[in-house]
């Protein structure tokens, strides 16, 4: 266990040597940087004890921070991620206090789970359930299980790990930087090894389900919807830490949608789609029905629904091609029967 | 009663924060009430009083606001007992990047949003490093690599912190928050005697009583003057 007056008899050289992550608590107190480094932090606090009220720095609570901050990343740094194998939801009530009618669900890595339901139905809550990890203490009473047992992390509040990533179509970049700075200062937060070569590999990916290319210089804020998407959906496959990820519905527009679903399930991913997209929804696996706040039923995808997907695509891609063909400016009834 | 003190940058999602937790809180029966604490304007006390929450407003006018919530906390607090409510917020907008209105062993919760900007955790000083949650809003439009990126800012500047994702429009995440705010409350019957995490910025100049000429010889009390030498 690190103790303050350990932090305190070290320079501020020996924290960098020992703890390589200090920099990112560091940064936020520049005028420390401007100290002697080879000095016990002892020392520098004393000095510096004297303009505290302007620099708004109380060194008691810093040396708190500090110490926590190591102790958190040890332990961050030496958990085994991607261990979530399985999520089940076990079930609570709906919006009357009816029992909910399934015996459980089971979200498993590698998988898709669509949600469908009218608006208000409760998919949200649904979610919020999952990424509480509640357990009989949210709304509808359910319990989340994590690898088949109430969970051991703390979930709740482990502000570096969350359980569920979300993408939706609302969401868009603003900061103002290019696709290659961007994916390397999230690489960087999440403190990756082989930042370079994840960055370069998000890139390619999102090149791979963007219908039009886009470069590593490109402004993130530049970027079409479909790219943006593609980027957005390339980038928490590969980087995010969450091992649940939520879409609410992908636009049929500028991304191919099913190698989407794919990288995510490569990448061993719990994906959940709230949809109503009948192409999409067959590309799940099984399918969660909410009704009333609860969960009404529970579908696994059937071989005979499966056929159907062939047919809806041939209808996808007929709506594809017309939707071209007004684009290039060209009659709709000359397009030939494909 | 318990007293929650909320404060954060203008327009971070405070009282819609504040408005969706109360929900919570009332729902299971409690008694909630506001002050809101601003300086010029505000009209967060008609959205407090439109969602059935008693509130008291404070415009600190020419005053420090920190310091105008600091001198009037204690009287909101003795008009909280007399009305019995159970929890009673108080809403105060960080206007300078310097504000410490935290008091020692009252729950201080900070609300900050993603679209701030990342640099933004670490030019806020005393109120979100002292803060034991933080709450991020605006979460619902920007990218999930976003979202990481700020939280993990937020995280160096206060690892201590418990760091929450909220949507003021829609309230996702307040059931949670209602939660953490009853597991750790804390009754008080009084301030007196209490002490604030941090000092507050401080100012005792000729301009603070009003002076308006420029000049060195107009400038009294606590100056400070930037160094225009050594930076480069």
């Amino acid at each position: 266990m690190i103790s303050n007056e350990s932090l305190l008899s070290a320079s501020i050289a020996t924290l960098h040597k020992e703890y390589p992550y200090i920099n990112q608590f560091l940064e936020a107190y520049p005028f420390l940087s401007r100290q002697p480094h080879d000095q016990p932090l002892a020392r520098i606090l004393l000095e510096l004890e004297s303009q505290d009220e302007d620099l708004a720095f109380d060194a008691q609570s810093f040396l708190n921070q500090m110490r926590e901050f190591i102790v958190q990343m040890q332990e961050f740094l030496g958990q085994n991620e991607g261990n979530v194998e399985v999520i089940t939801v076990l079930p609570g009530r709906d919006k009357h206090g009816n029992p909910e009618a399934y015996e459980s669900v089971e979200l498993l890595k590698g998988t898709v789970t669509s949600i469908v339901g009218p608006t208000g139905s409760g998919k949200s809550r649904l979610l919020a359930d999952i990424e509480w990890v509640a357990q009989g203490d949210t709304p509808t009473g359910r319990s989340i299980l994590v690898n088949n047992r109430p969970p051991d992390t703390d979930w709740r509040f482990a502000s570096g790990r969350k359980l569920v990533a979300q993408l939706s179509q609302n969401m868009n970049f603003v900061m103002d930087l290019e696709v290659e700075e961007f994916l390397m200062l999230h690489a960087r937060s999440r403190m990756v090894n082989d930042a370079e070569t994840l960055v370069q590999r998000i890139i390619a990916k999102a090149n791979e389900l963007a219908g039009e290319k886009f470069g590593p210089q490109t402004p993130i804020t530049a970027l079409s919807g479909g790219q943006s998407r593609a980027l957005m959906i390339a980038d928490t496959a590969i980087l995010s830490s969450s091992p649940v990820v939520l879409i609410d519905e992908i636009e049929n527009a500028g991304i191919d949608r099913r190698k989407a679903l794919e990288l995510l399930i490569r990448e061993e991913k719990i994906v959940l789609m709230a949809t109503h997209d009948p192409i999409l929804a067959l590309m799940a696996d099984q399918r969660i029905v909410i009704s009333n706040g609860g969960i009404a039923k529970l579908i696994v995808t059937t071989p005979e629904e499966k056929l159907m997907l062939s047919e809806l695509e041939h209808y996808d891609r007929k709506m594809m091609a017309f939707r071209n063909q007004l684009r290039i400016g060209g009659l709709l009834h000359e397009l030939k029967e494909s | 009663m318990n007293l929650i003190t909320i404060s954060g940058p203008p327009s971070s999602g405070k009282t819609s924060v504040i408005i969706k937790t109360a929900a919570q809180l009332m729902q299971k029966g409690l008694k909630v009430a506001a002050v809101k604490f601003d300086c010029l304007h505000t009209d967060d006390d008609i959205a407090y009083e439109r969602a059935g929450i008693p509130v008291k407003k404070g415009l600190s006018g020419a005053l420090c606001p920190d310091h105008y919530f600091v001198s009037n906390i204690e009287a909101v607090v003795d008009w909280g007992l007399q009305n019995q409510f159970d929890v009673l917020v108080s809403e105060s907008a960080g206007l300078c990047n310097r504000c410490s209105p935290y008091i020692k062993e009252i729950m201080a919760v900070c609300v900050i949003d993603n679209l701030s900007g990342i640099n933004t955790p670490k030019k806020i000083g005393p109120m979100l490093r002292m803060a034991d949650i933080v709450v991020i809003t605006k979460g619902d439009i920007v990218s999930q690599a976003e979202r990481e990126v700020f939280a993990a800012r937020v995280h160096a500047v206060n690892p201590a912190a418990m760091v929450m994702h909220i949507n003021g429009l829609t309230g996702q995440g307040a059931f949670e928050l209602a939660s953490l705010l009853m597991t750790g409350r804390r009754e008080i019957t009084s301030l007196k005697g209490s002490k604030l995490r941090f000092s507050m910025p401080s100012a005792l100049c000729s301009y603070c009583l009003g002076e308006t000429r420029i000049g060195a010889s107009y400038q009294m009390g606590n100056v400070k003057k930037m160094n225009m030498e050594e930076q480069p």
